[in-house]
């Protein structure tokens, strides 16, 4: 496609042809109005003047006879104008006016006409058009009385070529107008497609160019990006999550085939092999517990769980997990609290209490106090903290812990999947917990948080609380509180 | 206690696809002493299941010609009660329940560990077969009274919190039985999840500091590999 054949056919293009189609036509037709107009208001002008000059002089004419009429003619037959006079006989022989000749016949009929005509007194042998009216006096004498329409005939000469000129302005502007936009705009749409074209072709890393002006095709293009941005990103996790899999599986995998070899180069006698067949069984139980929770994680992150939904208090789950975990936490020297509020709220029980075991599991391996920092007493930097409370339309399930915490720059990324911070490569885990607690918030419509307890980490699940049912969930309160 | 797998002849019908595993799962069965039958798609199973008497049967839910699901649906419609455990690659929740509303008895998420599916077949074989539930369980001399919620071991009246004595009650409705940690974790807590941490290892540990402490012979013993058994030390 050419260049021009592709400006012809932009959107723009053809919407400037209408509108230049539609402006032309509009100014054609007011013009045109305008002179009909025109035309009509100095034919009545004209028919005015002559009508009462008409009546005038055949007033004149019964009253004082034919030498007054003469006189009056031929007094205003010589004033400068385009008046027309003329008096003729019955047979037609001119007595007084200034009138030369005339259209063949006029004379003949009587009431309006549109004549040619020449005056005596002038030199100028062209034929001037008038608008004449021709009466017959009581004697029988013919009278005509009529207007030259030279001015009518300029004025429309001035409204023609008006509506030539502005007809040839609109043209002209429009057409270039239409021009420049539809060029303009080709220019930013090839920008945009020569950017596509790159991306499908595989550099993700492109972005659409966004003027400054804010209008639509900004706007697109912003929208664009912000797609693509997200597209880029879903991309890399996917890579990232393929690499972690391929790290996370690979290395158990690795070690699993290396002990099994070794055994086999090595092992001399029968329970040298049973060490090292159960050293295996618990690799391949550890590779299946990761392989798990990134099911779990790939299902609740495309919403299958929504079917599985019902409404429950999340401080119930507080203190059931508080319950399971406590001697745990006891054991690594620390104490599980729990603080609660009623919380209704509408999800996935299993989901939610998993999400909240993962954290509280987090709590207990990582929140280990710092001896060096303890600003608080002895006591109370143990404690990891188990809270359920509503917060206007949200329910908040946290657990807080008095370890050393995660630096605020480090915090998304520990949400990722696979992400084990260096600090915590050496303990055991998938570094799956804290992803799989994000996924579980995103499915119900929240989202995880993680932030400063000073010391020590605060790990937050928002979830949409259910509406309308603080009563009833007080009552469970007070009951949970008083048992 | 005798009521270990090895004493009875019981028998078990293993509807599985995958060639390998059936093999696999036929032969550790019948060296544990079970007598154990094997179909490979879900019309010849449900013949089987039918015409045969077993204690159990242990389902794939993906099968040829006719789904694991709807197996046990129509033995189900037929008012055959035989305890069936699915086997699934689906691990998550809401396929367990599809499981279990379908009818069958116990669902267990493949990749599994066959120590696991031992135990969970041998305590539904045993509540197929086995006396109702039990108004007390009693274990050498310990003793677990489940309507005055009193435990005790000899003459010793022990103390166990609520959930101690859920745990332990579980522990003693299978005694004899090995129970797994995840069996635990589902009929003691109601979770079906998989913690990373050995949550599970701290309670009984706990429950054991109170039921075995200061006696002579222990009574809750830990299967390597497997999980729990509570049993009087002389079979």
């Amino acid at each position: 496609m050419t260049a021009f054949g592709k400006l012809i056919r932009t959107t723009a293009f053809r919407l400037t042809l209408v509108y230049l189609f539609l402006f032309a036509f509009f100014a054609a037709s007011l013009l045109g109005y305008f002179a009909w107009n025109t035309r009509r208001l100095i034919n009545e002008q004209i028919t005015t003047t002559v009508n009462g000059e008409i009546s005038e002089i055949s007033d004149i004419y019964e009253r004082r006879g034919i030498r007054l009429l003469v006189g009056t003619i031929e007094n205003r037959a010589l004033r400068p104008g385009a008046n027309l006079y003329l008096v003729t006989t019955q047979a037609g022989r001119a007595i007084a006016g200034n009138v030369g000749s005339l259209s063949p016949g006029v004379m003949a009929s009587t009431g309006w006409s549109e004549t040619l005509y020449r005056r005596l007194d002038e030199q100028d042998p062209a034929d001037h058009r008038a608008l004449v009216r021709v009466t017959v006096l009581s004697s029988g004498l013919r009278l005509l009385i009529g207007r030259d329409l030279e001015e009518r005939r300029r004025l429309f000469g001035i409204v023609a070529s008006a509506a030539q000129w502005s007809v040839l302005i609109v043209v002209v502007l429009g057409l270039g107008g239409g021009i420049f936009v539809a060029r303009r705009v080709l220019r930013r749409i090839d920008a945009m497609t020569g950017t596509t074209q790159r991306i499908m072709a595989g550099d993700l890393s492109g972005r659409l160019p966004v003027g400054r002006s804010g209008d639509e095709l900004d706007r697109l293009a912003e929208n664009l990006n912000a797609m693509l941005e997200r597209i880029e990103a879903l991309m890399m996790g996917l890579k990232e999550v393929s690499d972690n899999i391929a790290h996370d599986l690979k290395t158990p995998l690795t070690r699993l085939r290396n002990r099994a070899e070794e055994a086999l180069a090595r092992s001399s006698n029968e329970s040298e092999y049973r060490a090292a067949l159960e050293r295996t069984i618990e690799e391949s139980d550890g590779l299946i517990r990761t392989f798990n929770a990134l099911l779990m994680i790939a299902r609740a992150e495309s919403g299958q769980a929504r079917g599985n939904m019902d409404n429950f208090d999340a401080a119930e789950i507080a203190h059931d997990i508080q319950e399971l975990y406590e001697p745990l936490a006891e054991d690594s020297g620390m104490t599980l609290q729990v603080k609660t509020e009623p919380a209704i709220l509408h999800g996935n029980r299993e989901l939610i209490s998993q999400a909240l075991a993962n954290l509280v599991e987090n709590a207990i391996k990582y929140g280990r106090p710092q001896p060096s920092a303890q600003p608080l007493g002895a006591g109370a930097g143990k404690d990891i903290v188990i809270e359920a409370k509503r917060d206007g339309d949200l329910v908040l399930l946290s657990v807080t812990d008095r370890g050393p915490g995660i630096p605020e720059a480090d915090r998304k990324h520990a949400i990722e999947r696979f992400v084990r911070l260096e600090a915590s490569r050496s303990l055991p885990g998938s570094g799956l917990g804290l992803s799989l607690a994000s996924a579980v918030a995103t499915l119900h419509g929240g989202n995880l948080t993680l932030g400063d307890a000073n010391p020590g980490l605060r790990a937050t699940l928002t979830i949409p609380a259910v509406s309308g049912e603080g009563l009833a969930g007080q009552t469970v309160d007070v009951q949970q509180k008083s048992a | 206690m005798t009521l270990t797998s090895t004493d009875s002849q019981m028998r078990l019908l293993i509807i599985e696809d995958d060639r390998e595993s059936a093999d696999y799962l036929v032969k550790a069965f019948r060296e544990v002493g079970y007598v154990a039958d094997h179909a490979g798609d879900g019309e010849e199973g449900l013949a089987l299941a039918e015409g045969g008497d077993y204690d159990v049967l242990v389902i794939d839910r993906m099968l040829p010609k006719r789904d694991g699901l709807s197996v046990i649906g129509a033995l189900r419609e037929k008012g055959n009660r035989t305890p069936a455990l699915i086997l699934s690659a689906l691990g998550q929740v809401d396929d367990r329940i599809k499981g279990l509303r379908a009818g069958g008895d116990d669902y267990l998420p493949k990749p599994y560990a066959f120590a696991e599916l031992l135990a969970r077949v041998e305590v539904l074989s045993r509540r197929h077969g086995g006396p109702a539930e039990e108004t007390s369980y009693k274990v050498g001399d310990l003793e677990l009274d489940r309507l005055s919620h009193r435990v005790t071991r000899g003459d010793e009246e022990l103390t166990l919190q609520p959930r101690e004595f859920r745990l332990l009650e579980y522990l003693m409705k299978h005694a004899g039985q090995v129970v797994t940690r995840t069996m635990l974790l589902e009929n003691v807590w109601d979770y079906h999840f998989d913690p990373q941490t050995n949550v599970i290892d701290v309670h009984i540990s706990r429950l054991r500091s109170k039921i075995d402490k200061g006696f002579e012979r222990p009574l809750l013993h830990t299967i390597r590999g497997a999980g729990y058994m509570i049993r009087d030390g002389l079979k």
